[in-house]
């Protein structure tokens, strides 16, 4: 068992054809992941990387059954990406893509609210499952088969995280990063809530970030809802108030959303807070031991 | 991207947002001309000097002065021409350094026909992540900070979502005028006025419009007497002739230049320099470097292609800092190797020649064996780790 894609999942690749869609495409299928085409408008009938291209997601959800999709395409066209994906009925979304407009996000989100999908991103490495399949940036051979789910808003960071597993010989089930924007589709609470109802799963490790309510939300699930182990860390205890630190969701507005606040709420609610990034794996490790 | 004053009511007359009027100045001479332009079109001699700088609360650091006469214009206006205003919000605050002002708002006296008859408002428009909507946030306290009276008065602060598959509805505007307490003109005008608004928030991609005060004029008239405007950098591509005005005067010149390599860089003031990949690990590498007892002097994501070149830019800008101690490097090599990482650490070192503080390089993943055996091999003063707990410890021992 695993949340989200697993090695039954028919994965295309929107941008496909693109030089980001190209290279990871390759690395997605080396890893095994099951991908069975991608779109590139234009390009319908085509093969690329011996699959075949389709014009429209439509067309690639009626022709080779996709219910899952990873979109490369620039920020300017990823709005449009990610609606057309919705619209055409794949279920899982899962949008790479730095530097989308928030306004744009704003349309997506209530365009999307209504229809049969998950969104994961944007400016996200992507999930994965270990052993079945690869829907993203991440290094895989960093992973291990394992019961430990990851929720996390970066990209390097959940590498660090998903490597100390690892390296303690445990391994993870699934790990899901939602991305680092203001607006996201898949929020902590809700990848939080997936995992903790995964049996896979034996203990779950949630790494924030300055600026938004999502961990505080998230940590109120944990309390009201835990039943496994949740260690946790926010990135950004020495950031500045007002300054954006590298992703567009990182800032501090408030008294409510700085790193300090985030860990002593969701110390509060029982997680296992770490202090330094160095300790997620072994706090993790010593958990389920 | 923060705009001047002067450039957001720019922004809000384009899509017929009624504002205080003005004339941009940028020395004593230009202000004397800007005022006598500006009196004649009002046909009053009465005038604000307004400094423009990128910070709020500039009233209470004396950078804004009603003045009666050109007399006192000139003396005005020579007085905050090139002072170092400071207020709550610029660097440091009241007892910091301030913010040098090289341009003042020449604007017209809108309280008016008496400044007893004339009512200010309080409305802006934002994005609330919470609920992934735009929403007007409105309050008949206007001139006050807008977080006290949040937090004294809580019932006096209106929010109105807008729902984005419609915009803004009629009836919205007419509640937000009407929950203000405005009859008459000033209902009308008002109504208009928030449309205008939030036509203006989604056609520039705003991520902050903030009028405070928004006035109501003795005799009816609403107009923005402030404006206070963010854009959303990731925006910006579709507004090119906004992106052109980034006043670069208001930026970190270090910043600005690590903008120009494609560095993701913010100034800070500790004393341990470091060099990331992706913007969450590059945070948690802060916190590493408070936890082993120094204090970050920057955050700084190379992004993902860490060659030599950007190694070496990147290098190059913590340098610029005199009171970095030491540099931490640390990269997680995913799809990027770390051996390459390493050779470019190797090389941009060489190039720069002489450097003085310890570096500290923890390359992880790809290769990252064959990285840490280069930088040993290297002859250079660098340590290296691969642990994220050595590199912690690394840093430690070097500003002990």
């Amino acid at each position: 068992m695993s949340v989200l894609v697993n090695k039954n999942s028919k994965i295309i690749v929107q941008g496909f054809t693109g030089k980001e869609g190209t290279f990871h495409a390759e690395q997605m299928i080396e890893y095994g992941t099951p991908v069975v085409g991608g779109v590139t408008p234009g390009k319908g009938g085509t093969k690329h990387l011996d699959l075949p291209v389709f014009n429209t997601v439509a067309d690639a959800v009626e022709q080779a059954g996709a219910d899952t999709s990873v979109i490369f395409v620039p920020p300017a066209f990823a709005a449009d990406a990610i609606m057309e994906a919705a619209d055409s009925g794949i279920k899982v979304i899962v949008c790479i893509t730095e530097g989308i407009p928030v306004q744009d996000m704003v349309k997506v989100k209530a365009y999307i609210n209504d229809r049969d999908c998950r969104l994961i991103g944007p400016n996200c490495p992507g999930i994965i499952t270990p052993g079945e399949a690869k829907v993203g940036i991440m290094p895989g051979f960093i992973h291990r088969k394992g019961h430990v789910g990851i929720v996390s808003r970066s990209g390097t960071l959940t590498y660090e995280a998903v490597d100390q597993v690892t390296k303690t010989g445990m391994g993870q089930s699934t790990c899901i990063g939602i991305g680092g924007d203001p607006i996201v589709g898949t929020t902590t609470k809700e990848a939080v809530e997936l995992l903790m109802n995964d049996p896979d799963t034996k203990g779950i490790i949630m790494i924030g970030e300055i600026g938004g309510g999502m961990e505080a939300e998230a940590a109120a699930y944990v309390k009201a809802h835990g039943t496994k182990p949740v260690v946790g860390f926010i990135a950004g205890q020495t950031a500045p108030k007002g300054r954006k630190m590298g992703h567009a969701g990182a800032i501090i507005g408030g008294k409510d959303d700085t790193a300090e606040a985030k860990m002593k709420i969701m110390a509060e609610c029982g997680i296992h807070v770490v202090q330094s990034p160095a300790e997620i794996g072994q706090t993790m490790y010593d958990l389920l031991k | 991207m923060n705009l001047h004053e002067y450039q957001g009511k720019e922004l809000l007359k384009r899509y017929g947002v009624p504002v205080q009027e003005g004339i941009l100045a940028e020395s004593k001479e230009e202000a004397i001309v800007a005022y006598q332009r500006l009196s004649a079109q009002t046909g009053s001699p009465v005038a604000v000097v307004k400094a423009q700088i990128h910070a709020g609360g500039r009233g209470k650091g004396g950078g804004v002065k009603l003045v009666k006469n050109e007399e006192e214009l000139r003396e005005k206006a020579g007085q905050i021409l090139g002072m170092m205003l400071k207020t709550p919000q610029t660097p440091g605050g009241l007892n910091g350094p301030g913010k040098l002002v090289k341009k003042v708002l020449i604007a017209e006296d809108c309280y008016v026909p008496r400044f007893e008859d004339c009512k200010e408002y309080y409305v802006s428009i934002l994005m609330d992540r919470e609920r992934k909507q735009n929403v007007i946030i409105y309050s008949t306290e206007g001139g006050m900070n807008i977080e006290e009276v949040a937090e004294q008065t809580p019932h006096l602060v209106h929010k109105e979502y807008i729902d984005p598959s419609v915009g803004i509805i009629g009836f919205q505007a007419r509640k937000i005028a009407f929950n203000l307490g405005l009859s008459g003109t000033a209902f009308k005008e008002m109504v208009k006025f928030v449309q205008s608004l939030y036509q203006t928030f989604v056609g520039a991609d705003a991520s902050l419009i903030e009028i405070n005060p928004c006035l109501e004029t003795g005799d009816g008239h609403i107009l923005a007497v402030d404006a206070k405007v963010t854009l959303d950098d990731n925006g910006l591509y579709r507004h090119p002739d906004l992106e052109s005005w980034r006043d670069l005067n208001e930026e970190d010149p270090t910043e600005v230049e690590a903008r120009e390599h494609d560095l993701n860089f913010v100034k800070l003031d500790g004393n341990v320099g470091c060099m990331v990949n992706g913007a969450g690990l590059a945070m948690a590498t802060m916190d590493i470097i408070k936890l082993s007892g120094g204090d970050p002097a920057n955050f700084l994501d190379v992004g993902g292609t860490a060659d030599a070149n950007r190694v070496e830019q990147a290098f190059r800008i913590i340098l610029k800092d005199p009171n970095v101690k030491a540099i931490l490097i640390n990269i997680f090599g995913g799809i990027v190797r770390c051996d390459r990482v390493a050779n470019g650490v190797v090389q941009a070192y060489k190039n720069i020649g002489d450097i003085q503080v310890p570096i500290i390089v923890r390359l992880q993943g790809t290769n990252a064996e064959l990285a840490k055996q280069i930088i040993d091999e290297s002859g250079l003063k660098v340590r290296s780790a691969i642990l994220l707990k050595e590199a912690a410890e690394l840093v430690q021992e070097a500003l002990q």
